[in-house]
């Protein structure tokens, strides 16, 4: 490509102005997050008292116990069946368009649909709706995503050395165990913190799943609540922290992927 | 063949992928299927659900008041997209323009921002664009002393926050295609004399369509279903579809009529999702074509 220096300085300016509109929101409310004073964007001072006013909120301390339960709970079950899934796709060397769309749906279906749908179909069920409501709706599309993930390792798998596992007479186990899950397993570990991350993100379907009273309450729903009732710089300290654990979790996340396309 | 014994492979496989097939039939399919049901039932008086049918839902969805907030919900979700698409592409442009090594850490910087958590992002616009905010502060600082306008609650806080929280998908659907691109079809152009613009317009905007369908309809999906953004953002002054549909089921109780909406929403998104397909079919053909150029 040509490369003369009004070119590059071009580029140069669009890179620094899309980045500025990427992180200057976000800078400005963690740098808020340690302002001392009670306004939420005048600067008077560095100060941690809003996170330690944080750990003295028992309704934010129980809606992140909530967060955690939902999102450890949930990723378990969906690594473990998007796992199965994904190997059970992959292994087949053809399968239908129907089959393809089903487990892409979760992850297009819009939010609020999936929502209203699944909140009418535990009301018709009579099932009291809690924190075992909001699991069984997050595996729904925890699951389609650690599969996608899982599948992308998969596609450069050589199903061959499965079936010269099989010949020299191990069983099915033995094989799953020492031949696919040690290839699978970067993926496999990526899916999952992938799937925490959205658990822990996620808000509409929790909102709706949750059912009545506060005792279900997760951090998402919290912080929403909060932001209605008004700014305050204890969101800004609650939003750092639940930021600072997605970015790790994803950082992290995306090593392992690029570990396993690295091989 | 037909009728051959089902061979190991595929029972296993079909072992395999049962309990995940059963827990999305059972915790999607069927719920999905149950909102499509109910949009053909009739609001009880008391409201509840009276089990008898009728098209009267489907009906409201197109009454003037309800339509209104349908195109307006796509106006507002159409901007926002028009927005994200024109800086996304750009952002993938001088991505893709920059050194080698450095393309993954843009991207994964460009992309980072979409996976911390949605209302978080929405909420750093709130402390933005409020009469205390950063902007205004800058203007008092600029030495400007009068009224500040108010920013927040407004149309146009709705498309920024939109437009903040689905550029990152933008930049990475237009980055795919914009990193295959031949570098050789580019200058063959300029060497065949075309200009610069003319070589992006016929060469490698084209080639790119896909990239671009992809991010604008991922936008425009995500913003029209969107009821958190016009919520916050738009101080519930902007309804959109989202917002309506949430009305419906927690506030209105006319589940039925919630449900129209749903439906609604979801023919809207599988149409612009075939819309796409088509576009991509057709971008595919003239690749190929321009492969076959560039070969011959």
């Amino acid at each position: 490509m040509n490369s003369s220096p009004a070119r590059t300085l071009g580029m140069r300016t669009i890179l620094v102005l899309v980045f500025a509109f990427l992180y200057i929101p976000i800078a400005v409310l963690v740098a808020l997050s340690f302002n001392a004073g009670g306004l939420p964007t005048a600067w008077s001072g560095f100060s941690l008292k809003w996170y330690a006013s944080l750990a003295g909120n028992a309704a934010i301390l129980q809606a992140a116990l909530n967060t955690l339960i939902v999102a450890l709970v949930s990723t378990a079950i969906a690594t473990l069946l998007g796992t199965l899934l994904a190997i059970g796709v992959e292994m087949r060397r053809q399968y239908g368009k129907g089959l393809e769309a089903l487990i892409f749906a979760p992850m297009i279906i819009p939010d609020i649909v999936l929502a209203i749908a699944l909140l009418s179909f535990f009301s018709m069920l009579n099932l009291t709706m809690g924190l075992h409501t909001i699991i069984l709706a997050h595996v729904v599309f925890n699951l389609a995503f650690v599969c996608s993930v899982v599948r992308a390792r998969l596609k450069s798998f050589d199903w061959s050395i499965v079936e010269a596992s099989a010949d020299l007479g191990a069983s099915a186990i033995t094989t799953f165990r020492r031949v696919t899950l040690p290839v699978i397993l970067p993926a496999v570990i990526a899916g999952a913190l992938l799937a925490f991350t959205l658990s822990v993100d996620e808000f509409i379907i929790a909102f709706f799943t949750a059912g009545a009273g506060r005792a279900s309450t997760t951090l998402p729903m919290q912080i929403y609540a909060m932001i209605r009732f008004g700014i305050t710089p204890e969101i800004n300290a609650l939003a750092t922290i639940v930021m600072a654990v997605s970015v790790t979790a994803l950082t992290l996340s995306q090593r392992l992927n690029r570990g396993v396309i690295g091989q | 063949m037909r009728f051959a014994i089902v061979s190991p492979t595929r029972l296993r496989s079909s072992l395999l992928m049962a309990p995940a097939l059963a827990w999305l039939t059972a915790l999607m399919v069927v719920p999905c299927a149950l909102v499509l049901a109910l949009a053909f039932f009739r609001r009880g008086i008391y409201g509840g659900i009276e089990y008898t049918f009728t098209l009267e839902n489907f009906g409201l969805v197109f009454d003037p008041l309800y339509a209104g907030i349908f195109l307006n919900s796509a106006r507002i979700a159409g901007t926002a997209t028009l927005i994200a698409v024109v800086t996304g592409y750009a952002a993938a442009y001088a991505i893709s323009a920059a050194p080698r090594r450095l393309q993954p850490v843009f991207l994964f910087f460009a992309v980072l921002p979409f996976w911390s958590n949605y209302l978080i992002r929405t909420y750093a616009w709130i402390v933005l664009l409020n009469r205390e905010g950063l902007i205004t502060q800058l203007l008092r600082w600029f030495g400007y002393t009068g009224e500040t306008p108010s920013m927040l609650y407004t149309e146009g806080a709705v498309i920024a926050g939109l437009v903040y929280n689905y550029l990152p998908f933008v930049i990475l659907a237009c980055y795919a295609p914009l990193s295959r691109l031949n570098p050789e079809l580019a200058e063959a152009s300029r060497d065949l004399g075309a200009s610069a613009l003319t070589t992006f317009r016929r060469v490698i905007l084209p080639l790119t369509v896909p990239g671009i369908a992809a991010g604008a309809v991922f936008v425009f999906v995500l913003s029209i279903g969107n009821f958190v953004t016009p919520a916050l953002l738009g101080g519930g002054r902007f309804q959109m579809i989202g917002n309506l549909v949430y009305d419906q089921f927690l506030t209105a109780n006319d589940w039925p009529f919630g449900a129209a909406l749903a439906m609604a929403l979801i023919a809207i998104m599988l149409l612009v999702l075939m819309t796409q397909a088509l576009l991509a079919d057709r971008a595919a053909g003239r690749a190929a074509e321009a492969k076959g150029d560039a070969d011959g």
